[in-house]
């Protein structure tokens, strides 16, 4: 069986929403993942390593940081940067968080709530790849609710001193800085937002082993002892949970596109898979009905989730979106994300279990992102809530 | 040196094609992308201004949908372009695409003008000499590298089985490129935000249409290759049925 080449998906005519730029955008991300990351993504996902090699040449076409204004960054639209984390994650998930990681939970709460300064410092070289940034929320007894964190920031003359535990953190690692979110002791326990050099005495980052998704991306736990850090590496507009939360709903908007991709790259494996292989009759398993329902249900919600992240897209570039409406988009488009690996592995039988295809190691990034920022269930009940008028957590 | 670079959109190489209703060319209804000699052919010339300065200039023919290879042109770094915008541009046959062109750029002078060696729907590999004849300039085809030298440029041509031909060429002249000649650069995202304020001249078809005649060469029919049983019985002693076979075989089917 030949290796597989992706041919793009589009059944009702989707590009045609598009305007030139944002398909040049999409083209020229598809054609640099095609080139650059699917040869050595099977390679770096078995030896769980982070493929660095591509931090640099992915910061040359301005893939960090991309919506943002000014810094060097693209000033990309809302639609432009989410086909950017589609054809990202088309590639992989791994790679996608750790792009989504750098530009909306890194880059963008200091674009956001930072000073002039901590721009100046950080985003230019961050854009260019040479620092990274990870971002510290999730702690080991608080997953869902943040607002239950431990992370500990005193203030002490002029400086703050952290304490804390952060769990489950893209990038730990190989990152330069960490945006690490703290109750502050002296402001009434009012969670704001650090920028705390990993180099500093007391702060600690190791990698979490083991993980059997995600492989192709750091994920680290980190430790805060009696870390000291100037006051002036306070993200001063920051304050309270809002602030976090703003940064995780434009990591979700990428999340909602970036699924889209790992659900192409398994549907179109699944469909040229089963128009070559044969069995009964010497006939296609594509002239099966079976196998043509999985691939009816696939492309349908492929493009219902293209439709509903497009919408979302243009109503964020309008201004106008509500947190609610990423949560559906998150929460829909990794469900069928997910159910669309499993039955692509379904269709490729035996030979979806293994790496010679790209559908397994979609089907495991995505249990991840089936639960990262913001599990499925509690995105159910952000629009439970939406709709309701009633918290149900 | 100012470097014109002719391209051409066609459909994605790897892209499903279905036949048109007149049976004469494929349904629009598919995926474009830039001719694949003609994106090497912009990147000969980005490099060549990068060492020599200058300015790249991007043309080509064809509907609105065309200018995507223009914008893509554009945010690689060519500093403007043409867009000779018609319906009509499409499915003109070679020499009445090069007339358009060559029409289209009376007021210009061009250094160096490159096509890709020849477009991946066509085929026709006429273009970019057929323009250098109308222009009144010298040609070479196939090329492989340029060098700018005092004299004008040392060009490097594939021949054919594995040779190569040097050939020392004034300037201005026309070159048609060959795939594979240097390794193509993306578009950043930042240059596609800055092709937005590039300019971008459209002619239409009205502006060129005096330089152009009649099509010479068109196509009457496109069609799937058939498939057809034919049995034929070979009579006659078996030496003779074997020499027949032997032709057959050679002759007819070329199967060996």
């Amino acid at each position: 069986m030949p290796a597989i080449k992706f041919r793009g998906v589009d059944f009702i005519e989707f590009d045609t929403l598009l305007n030139d730029d944002e398909r040049l955008v999409r083209d020229t991300a598809r054609k640099f993942i095609e080139e650059n990351l699917v040869p050595i993504i099977e390679e770096c996902n078995r030896a769980g390593r982070f493929p660095r090699e591509l931090v640099k040449p992915m910061a040359d076409l301005g893939f960090f940081g991309a919506s943002l204004n000014g810094y060097g960054c693209a000033g990309m639209s809302n639609v432009e940067y989410g086909l950017v984390t589609q054809e990202l994650e088309r590639g992989d998930s791994g790679v996608r968080s750790f792009v989504s990681v750098q530009s909306a939970l890194v880059m963008y709460p200091i674009y956001a709530f930072g000073c002039d300064e901590q721009k100046l410092k950080w985003l230019p070289a961050m854009q260019k790849g040479e620092k990274l940034g990870c971002f510290g929320l999730t702690e080991p007894g608080f997953g869902s609710n943040p607002g239950g964190m431990r992370t500990r920031a005193r203030k002490v003359g002029n400086e703050y001193v952290l304490n804390g535990e952060k769990m489950w953190i893209t990038s730990g690692t190989i990152a330069d800085v960490a945006v690490i979110w703290a109750k502050v002791e002296n402001e009434n326990d009012k969670v704001r937002g650090f920028l705390v050099e990993t180099d500093r005495p007391g702060f600690k980052a190791d990698d979490i082993h083991g993980k059997w998704s995600l492989r192709a991306s750091v994920t680290s736990g980190l430790s805060l002892q009696d870390v000291h850090i100037p006051e002036a590496n306070l993200l001063p507009k920051s304050g309270g949970l809002k602030s976090p939360l703003m940064c995780l709903n434009q990591a979700r908007y990428g999340i909602s596109w970036g699924a889209i991709g790992a659900a192409m790259a398994c549907y179109d494996c699944a469909l040229q898979y089963s128009m070559l292989r044969k069995q009964f009759r010497d006939q296609p398993i594509a002239s099966h009905q079976l196998v043509q329902e999985k691939l009816a249900w696939m492309i349908s919600e492929i493009t219902k989730a293209q439709l509903l992240v497009l919408q979302v897209g243009r109503l964020k570039d309008a201004n106008k979106v509500q947190h609610q409406h990423i949560s559906m988009a998150k929460r829909n488009n990794v469900w069928m994300a997910l159910e669309c690996a499993r039955l692509s592995r379904d269709i490729l039988g035996a030979n979806g279990v293994a790496d010679d295809y790209p559908i397994m190691r979609h089907l495991m990034n995505l249990e991840s992102v089936k639960t990262y920022e913001g599990t499925h269930d509690i995105h159910t009940l952000i629009i439970g809530a939406s709709v309701t008028g009633i918290d149900a957590f | 040196m100012k470097i014109l670079v002719c391209m051409k959109q066609v459909p994605q190489k790897d892209a499903p094609l279905k036949l048109n209703e007149a049976g004469t060319w494929i349904r629009e209804d598919v995926s474009y992308e830039v001719n694949e000699p003609d994106a090497f052919a912009l990147e000969e010339a980005l490099r060549q201004k990068e060492k020599h300065s200058g300015e790249v200039v991007a043309i080509t023919a064809g509907p609105t949908r065309a200018s995507q290879v223009l914008r893509e042109a554009l945010a690689k770094g060519a500093d403007r372009a043409i867009h000779l915008e018609d319906n009509g541009f499409v499915g003109l046959d070679a020499y009445n695409t090069a007339r358009a062109i060559a029409a289209a750029i009376k007021d210009e002078k061009f250094d160096l003008i490159f096509t890709g060696l020849q477009s991946d729907d066509y085929g026709y590999a006429q273009t970019g000499v057929i323009l250098a004849q109308i222009l009144g300039l010298p040609h070479a085809t196939i090329i492989m590298q340029i060098e700018k030298n005092d004299s004008g440029v040392r060009v490097k041509r594939e021949l054919e089985a594995g040779f190569f031909q040097f050939v020392d060429m004034p300037l201005p002249a026309v070159l048609t490129i060959q795939s594979g000649i240097n390794k193509l650069r993306y578009a950043t995202l930042i240059g596609i935000k800055q092709a937005k304020t590039k300019p971008l001249r459209k002619v239409t078809m009205a502006e060129v249409q005096s330089a152009m005649g009649i099509n010479l060469q068109k196509i009457e029919k496109m069609y799937i290759p058939e498939k057809s049983k034919n049995t034929q019985f070979i009579d006659g002693p078996p030496g003779e049925i074997a020499k027949k076979l032997v032709e057959k075989l050679k002759n007819e089917l070329r199967v060996i």
